[in-house]
C-alpha cells in the first residue's frame, strides 16, 4: 500500500485551494445581487475594519451592486490602531462607496467602567458586539442588508465573536479559506498594504491572529482543506507526516467551536420544533 | 410483426431549453414564468420546450414539499397543459400521487394532455442534498413515444447511474431528456471550468456517444440559500458534438435543431446500437440477480 506523504498532500491542498478567480468573482457577484435583491433590497452595508476580509467583502459588494449601493461603516475604538482606519479609508476611496465614521468609544467605555477587572477578551467581544449593533441599526437607516466578513478558516476555528463580527444577513466570503481571501483580494486589486499586513482583529494593541491561534494561516488552511473538504481522518494525516499536536489541536478547536456555527439549540417538546423538524429554506417563497 | 425498438422514428424538429430561475416554493409565480417562456418559445417556432428539474417549485424545498406539491389534475396546471396543444412541453414539479406520496417528476405535456410522467428514481440524499427525506422514489424507467420520436426522461441524479441511461436507451429512446437543478461548485484554478459543469458536460458527451443518441440537458440557474445553480444547458448530438450550450448563471432560452439524418449518419458510422446485445445483458443481469438474491 502506498501512502501519500505530507508533501504530496500539501501540494494537493495548495492546487485545490488555488482559485479560478474570474469564475469565483462571477459567482460571488451574482450571489450578492441575487440574495440581496430577492429580499427586496438594492443596497448592502458592512463594517469595514481595515483588514483584508472586510475589504474583500466591500470590493465584491461594490462590484455586484454598484458603489453607490454600498455603505461602509468605520467603527474605531479609541485604542484601535490608526492604520486600521487609514486602510479602511483607502478602500472607501478606491471603490467610491459611501462611508460613515463612528467612534464606538462612547458606546462601550461606560460599560467597561462598570467592570474594572474585564480582561481584553471580554472587552474585545463587547466591542465586536457594539459594532454589530451599529451595523444592524445602520442597515435599517440605509435600507440595506448587512454583509458578512467572516472567512471559512475563521468560521471553522471559531476565531470570531458570536453575535459580533459573525453576525450578518448574507456572507459572500464564508466559503473561502484565508489564503483564498488573499488570492481573490490580489485579483481584485485591493491595496497591497492591506493584503500584506499581519491579520489582526485589532481588539487590543499588538493583537495578531496567527500569534493567538498558534499557527500560520497557510498551514492551517492546508490542514483544514484536507480534513474538511477531502475528509481525511486525523490519523491518516498524522501517519503521512503532519505534526500530531497540530492536527489534534485544530481538530479539537473545530469541534469545540461547532456551537458558534449553529443557531441556539431548542429544548424539544412538540411534534415540530424549529430547525429540528420544522425545516424551511431561508429563501422561502423568494 | 417484427419486434421494434422504436415505434416512432425520430423526426426533424426544433427543441428549446428554458434555462429559468424558479421562485422557491411559489407555484403560481412559476406557472406564470413558464407561460412567459412558452410565449417566447412560440415566437421562435420551438416544437418541444424543456424546463429544468422542479421548474414549477424550485429545489431546496424541505418541508415546503408537502405544502406545495401538485396533483396532476390540479386546476392551476390547466393553462400549461392547454399550451401543449401547440408545443410539447416537459416541466419539472413535485407531483402528489393519488396515495399522497410526493415525487420529483418530469411531466411531459403533449396535444393538450399529460402524455408521460417520469418520477425521479435516484433521489439524491448525501452531502448538500436531502431529497430522500422529503420525496418518494420513482419505480420505473421507461422510454415513451412522442410526436417527435421516442424519448426518455431522466432527472439529475438518474443520470449518475449508467444503468438508468442504458434502460431508457434499450427501451428505444433516441432522445434523452435530462433535466436538472444542478448546484455549481468547485472553483479551483486547476480547471478553466466549474467542476460540476465539467462533470456534466463529460456525462452528456459520454452518454450521447455511447448511445449514439441526442442528449438534452436542461439545468436551472439562480440561487437558493446561497447555493448557485449554474445553467449551461446543452443539446449534444449523437456524435458528441455540442449543438447549443446556454451561458452559465443566466436565465435564457436556447434552441437547437434535431435531425434524424444526423442520427442515421452517426449510427452508420458507429453501429453501437446495432451491435448491442440486449439478450446477453438480460441473461447476465438475471444470473447476477439470482446469485445475489436467490
Amino acid at each position: 500500500m502506498t501512502m501519500d506523504s505530507k508533501t504530496d498532500l500539501i501540494a494537493k491542498a495548495r492546487t485545490a485551494l488555488d482559485l479560478n478567480l474570474p469564475l469565483t468573482v462571477e459567482i460571488l457577484h451574482s450571489f450578492i445581487r441575487n440574495e440581496v435583491h430577492k429580499f427586496g433590497f438594492t443596497r448592502a452595508v458592512l463594517n469595514l475594519s481595515g483588514g483584508i476580509d472586510s475589504a474583500l467583502s466591500a470590493y465584491l459588494a461594490a462590484g455586484a451592486l454598484g458603489p453607490e449601493n454600498v455603505l461602509a461603516l468605520l467603527l474605531p475604538y479609541r485604542a484601535s490602531n490608526p492604520d486600521s482606519r487609514s486602510d479602511a479609508e483607502a478602500v472607501v476611496e478606491a471603490l467610491g462607496i459611501s462611508a460613515s465614521l463612528l467612534d464606538i468609544t462612547p458606546l462601550v467605555d461606560p460599560y467597561f467602567a462598570e467592570f474594572a477587572d474585564m480582561d481584553v477578551k471580554r472587552r474585545g467581544n463587547v466591542m465586536a458586539r457594539a459594532r454589530m449593533i451599529v451595523l444592524y441599526d445602520q442597515s435599517v437607516a440605509f435600507d440595506s442588508l448587512p454583509l458578512g466578513t467572516s472567512n471559512k478558516t475563521e468560521l471553522l476555528l471559531g476565531y470570531s465573536t458570536l453575535h459580533g463580527d459573525m453576525a450578518s444577513a448574507v456572507n459572500p466570503i464564508g466559503d473561502l479559506y484565508k489564503t483564498q481571501v488573499r488570492q481573490l483580494s490580489r485579483h481584485l486589486g485591493i491595496p497591497e498594504a492591506i493584503i500584506k499586513k499581519p491579520p489582526s482583529a485589532d481588539l487590543w494593541p499588538g493583537q495578531s491572529d496567527e500569534g493567538e491561534l498558534g499557527f500560520a494561516y497557510e498551514d492551517v488552511d492546508h490542514l483544514l482543506y484536507l480534513l474538511v473538504d477531502e475528509r481525511y481522518r486525523p490519523e491518516e494525516l498524522i501517519a503521512s507526516g503532519f505534526e500530531r499536536q497540530f492536527v489534534e489541536d485544530v481538530t479539537r478547536v473545530v469541534q469545540s467551536m461547532q456551537y458558534k456555527r449553529r443557531p441556539p439549540i431548542i429544548a424539544k417538546l412538540s411534534q415540530r420544533t424549529i430547525e429540528r423538524d420544522f425545516r424551511y429554506p431561508r429563501d422561502w417563497g423568494r | 410483426m417484427l419486434p421494434q425498438r422504436t415505434k416512432n422514428p425520430l423526426k426533424s424538429f426544433r427543441i428549446g431549453l428554458a434555462q429559468i430561475n424558479p421562485h422557491l416554493g411559489d407555484v403560481e409565480r412559476n406557472i406564470q414564468k413558464h407561460l412567459d417562456v412558452i410565449a417566447e418559445a412560440e415566437a421562435q417556432a420551438v416544437d418541444l420546450l424543456v424546463f429544468p428539474e422542479l421548474s414549477l417549485h424550485g429545489y431546496f424545498l424541505e418541508d415546503l414539499v408537502a405544502e406545495t406539491a401538485c396533483r396532476l389534475d390540479d386546476p392551476r396546471l390547466t393553462p400549461l397543459i392547454a399550451a401543449s396543444e401547440g408545443m410539447s412541453i416537459l416541466i419539472g414539479m413535485v407531483e402528489e400521487s393519488a396515495d399522497r406520496r410526493f415525487y420529483n417528476s418530469g411531466v411531459y405535456l403533449e396535444a393538450g394532455q399529460v402524455h408521460h410522467v417520469h418520477r425521479k428514481v435516484y433521489l439524491v440524499t448525501y452531502g448538500m442534498f436531502d431529497e430522500g427525506r422529503y420525496l418518494a422514489a420513482g419505480e420505473h424507467l421507461r422510454a415513451f413515444d412522442t410526436q417527435f420520436g421516442r424519448c426518455g426522461t431522466l432527472i439529475c441524479e438518474d443520470f449518475w447511474h449508467p444503468s438508468a441511461v442504458s434502460i431508457v436507451h434499450a427501451d428505444g429512446a433516441d432522445l434523452i431528456l435530462g433535466i436538472s437543478s444542478g448546484p455549481g461548485r468547485g472553483v479551483s484554478g486547476e480547471s478553466q471550468d466549474l467542476r460540476s459543469a465539467e462533470t456534466w458536460h463529460n456525462l452528456n458527451n459520454l452518454y450521447a456517444r455511447m448511445c449514439t443518441n441526442y442528449v438534452v440537458y436542461c439545468n436551472r440557474v439562480g440561487y437558493e440559500d446561497g447555493v448557485n445553480f449554474w445553467g449551461g444547458s446543452e443539446v449534444v448530438g449523437p456524435d458528441g458534438s455540442v449543438l447549443v450550450r446556454a451561458p452559465y448563471f443566466e436565465e435564457t432560452l436556447v434552441t437547437a435543431e434535431i435531425s434524424p439524418d444526423a442520427l442515421r449518419r452517426q449510427r452508420s458510422l458507429l453501429p453501437l446500437l446495432r451491435d448491442e446485445r440486449l439478450d446477453l445483458t438480460y441473461r447476465e443481469l438475471r444470473r447476477i440477480y439470482r446469485e445475489r438474491y436467490a
